[in-house]
């Protein structure tokens, strides 16, 4: 059943899970599916059928998530899958992203546009490695909101002392991270269900909220709706025609970028830096569809006229002239390795994607690796293999405009594109820009 | 500042979406059938690039076999909208004997499409097809990406995709390759419903609740008024007059009509929010096997 949300007042949340082989993350999935009725009868009739041919003792939720041949066959999750629910009070979208050895690439790639992520932990087990991994990752995608949710509590007898020490296990080793997400620990059972959309009458001394009034609630705000006015330019809408428009009169001389606002509020008359050529000029109007807005604001598309004829094109950046925005051909960035087949090593040359801009980039320096299990930065092996973490030194053949990522993460993130195969090989985040060549460990603020 | 709503985040992504497509390649495509789907993206496509026109044109795979609404529809559409339109013919690969029509009475040209959509794709040099395809329509589709590879047999592979982060979608490919883009990646079907009645689009009246003559084949109401669905002769008195509507809009063999008095909009959103059987339930084309759509989608279907 697909729950009606009242369109003009529900929020969208984005969250990603995490969690290691058989930690029961698809059924988790699924039981919130199922028990917020997201489920159809002919999906759930395909999996029990599914689930009688496998012999599974029960219906298994899991066959829900996991879609292709193999997936189906071996059991497991191989790639991202994207699922959608609603309750009442909120549309969600789950990036749910497999456990096995891939997880590194795929969990990124999940975090990347999520506001939340789930860390599942199994009670019997508590914190472990891949536990401090998805963490790790979970602060360095600068994910603002953690749910740590303790699960298989009918395991071990829904014990509040198993639990409290887990969290504060995992509490202790949060502390230690650079970036801490806000965490809510939950105690669960996805299998059955406790805590996951009802309170669980086995776990009276948990006062907290159930896992899915959580997500109902959570206030999420991305940095970037706050933060400085950055409009990066996709396309150029010239008409080139001498019709006239009911709304926006003759088309002759019509100019607009077009773009989606990355961060921050622009209005009509706001004085502006248009990059590349870093020329000022003011906002004249700002145009949808349905005609001209009082202001643009973050995540949404708009198309931009200007007072001046500027040189402006794909891969330019419109910022707010008092909120400048960084320029450089050089910078720092944490990147994570995504290839198999190939390394990455110092001096290692690509197509560089950031915002719409697309210039080619050398890698100058490998600075360090992270060991993602104890956090150390290592400067022994300085190549980058499938899953790696680190920090790299970037040159570009043009200046790109951007942010740190701590600040924003549409303008401080890229890619690297591989130029034989065109795959895209690393994510990256950017730290700090080098500013002059001659001053690379002046410490630079941004 | 308030919060946006989801259709808001869900409209300026999809049109962030066609705009990437439209910088991004050289000779993109959309691909319209006159299903809802299609109709929400090409709307969203006027919207992305008002107030020129669209900078490329709508491509329909015509298969032989479209309710007339349908056509009537797509030709009031395209004119709307000041589109172009482009035809690909499943007809005319039938006769320039590329495929070869199915068999049986459960004989349907939605598999031949993929030879008529990658031919037309060649003729054209096509680059980059959009497709209305949405995550939560089957389980296949849910591992799609926005932007998704195909080499240059059109085929996909479903374990070598590029992963895709925060906004950056690559669309670097060899000569011969293309790219099949799906801006309604994340919408569910009561997203397009309620953009539908937010944006007031009119639908083809197949959507609507109306008479039809009616026959039940494994479960399924299969149209028996246009004759296109040959029935078996134990099956002609079995054909009923019935009010229903389309859950989805495609070849006529294999769309399956649910019983509905739903009329307006309203009256669909409210009824799409009770069903109990996801859309493609109506879906012949997927009944085939467990994963039909997986085994469509690796051979280049949308």
């Amino acid at each position: 059943m697909d729950v009606l949300v009242n369109p003009t007042e529900s929020s969208l949340l984005r969250f990603t899970t995490a969690g290691s082989v058989d930690d029961g993350k698809s059924t988790l999935i699924g039981r919130l599916l199922y028990d917020s009725k997201s489920i159809f009868e002919d999906q759930l009739l395909a999996v029990e059928e599914s689930s009688k041919r496998r012999g599974d003792a029960h219906v298994n939720l899991a066959l829900l998530t996991d879609g292709l041949r193999a997936e189906r066959e071996q059991g497991i999750t191989i790639d991202v899958a994207y699922r959608y629910f609603a309750t009442p009070k909120r549309k969600f979208i789950i990036a749910d992203t497999p456990g096995h050895i891939q997880y590194t690439r795929n969990m990124v790639t999940g975090a990347s546009t999520a506001d939340l992520a789930i860390i599942l932990i199994d009670a019997r087990l508590g914190v472990i490695e891949q536990t401090m991994r998805h963490t790790y990752l979970a602060s360095l995608l600068r994910i603002g909101h953690v749910v740590l949710a303790v699960n298989k509590m009918d395991l071990v007898d829904f014990d509040q002392a198993v639990y409290d020490r887990i969290v504060a296990e995992y509490m202790a080793f949060t502390a230690g991270l650079e970036y801490v997400p806000q965490i809510r620990p939950i105690p669960i059972s996805a299998l059955n269900g406790d805590n996951v959309v009802d309170h669980s009458t086995k776990t009276p001394w948990y006062v907290g909220p159930s896992l899915l009034e959580h997500l109902e609630t959570v206030q999420v705000k991305p940095e970037s709706v706050t933060g400085a006015a950055r409009f990066p330019v996709q396309w150029v809408i010239r008409p080139i025609s001498d019709q006239t428009d009911a709304k926006l009169g003759n088309l002759h001389d019509y100019r607009g970028f077009a773009g989606r606002v990355a961060g921050g509020t622009f209005c009509p008359g706001d004085e502006v830096v248009v990059h590349p050529s870093a020329m000022n000029s003011k906002i004249v109007g700002i145009h949808t569809f349905s005609g001209e807005e009082k202001e643009a604001i973050s995540q949404l598309s708009y198309s931009i006229t200007l007072a001046d004829e500027i040189d402006t094109s794909r891969g330019g950046m419109i910022v707010r002239a008092d909120q400048p925005i960084q320029s450089a051909h050089e910078f720092d960035a944490m990147i994570c390795w995504f290839a198999d087949k190939k390394t990455l090593k110092p001096r290692g040359k690509f197509h560089l994607r950031h915002t719409t801009n697309d210039v080619r980039a050398v890698v100058t320096e490998v600075l360090y690796k992270v060991n993602i299990s104890t956090l150390e930065k290592s400067q022994e092996v300085l190549e980058f293999g499938l899953n790696d973490i680190g920090c790299i030194r970037v040159r570009t053949s043009a200046p790109i405009f951007f942010d740190a990522y701590s600040e924003n993460r549409i303008t401080g993130s890229f890619v690297l594109v591989d130029e034989q195969t065109n795959n895209t090989v690393a994510a990256g985040m950017i730290l700090k820009p080098i500013v002059d060549a001659f001053e690379e460990d002046a410490e630079v603020t941004i | 500042m308030s919060a946006i709503t989801h259709l808001q985040f869900l409209e300026s992504e999809a049109i962030y979406i066609l705009r990437e497509t439209a910088a991004q390649f050289q000779k993109p495509a959309l691909l319209f059938s006159g299903g809802k789907d299609s109709i929400v993206m090409a709307w969203l496509a006027r919207k992305a690039f008002y107030p020129s026109k669209l900078p490329f044109p709508l491509l329909h795979v015509d298969t032989g076999h479209n309710f007339p609404e349908a056509m009537i529809y797509r030709d009031w559409f395209v004119n709307e909208i000041g589109a172009k339109l482009t035809v690909g013919s499943v007809q005319k690969s039938i006769d320039d004997g590329k495929v070869q029509e199915e068999k049986g009475h459960n004989a349907s040209r939605n598999k031949l499409q993929t030879v008529t959509l990658l031919d037309t794709i060649e003729e054209n040099q096509y680059d980059a097809c959009l497709g209305g395809g949405r995550r939560d329509e089957e389980k296949a589709r849910a591992k799609e990406r926005f932007f998704s590879h195909r080499d240059e047999f059109g085929q996909w592979d479903p374990k070598n995709q590029r992963p895709e982060l925060w906004n950056i979608f690559n669309g670097r490919k060899h000569f011969g390759e293309h790219f099949r883009v799906f801006p309604l990646s994340n919408w569910t079907e009561m997203d397009i419903w309620q953009y539908i009645r937010q944006e007031e689009i009119p639908l083809p009246s197949l959507y609507f609740s109306h008479q039809r003559k009616i026959i039940e084949r494994h479960g399924q109401l299969l149209d028996a008024s246009t004759g296109i669905i040959p029935l078996l002769d134990e099956e002609i008195p079995k054909v009923k007059e019935m009010t229903i509507r389309f859950r989805t809009v495609g070849d006529a063999t294999c769309t399956g009509a649910v019983e509905s008095t739903a009329s307006t909009i309203d009256e669909i959103v409210a009824e799409v929010a009770a069903a109990r059987q996801t859309e493609r339930g109506t879906r012949a084309d997927d009944k085939r096997s467990e994963t039909a759509m997986e085994d469509r989608k690796k051979e280049g279907y949308f």
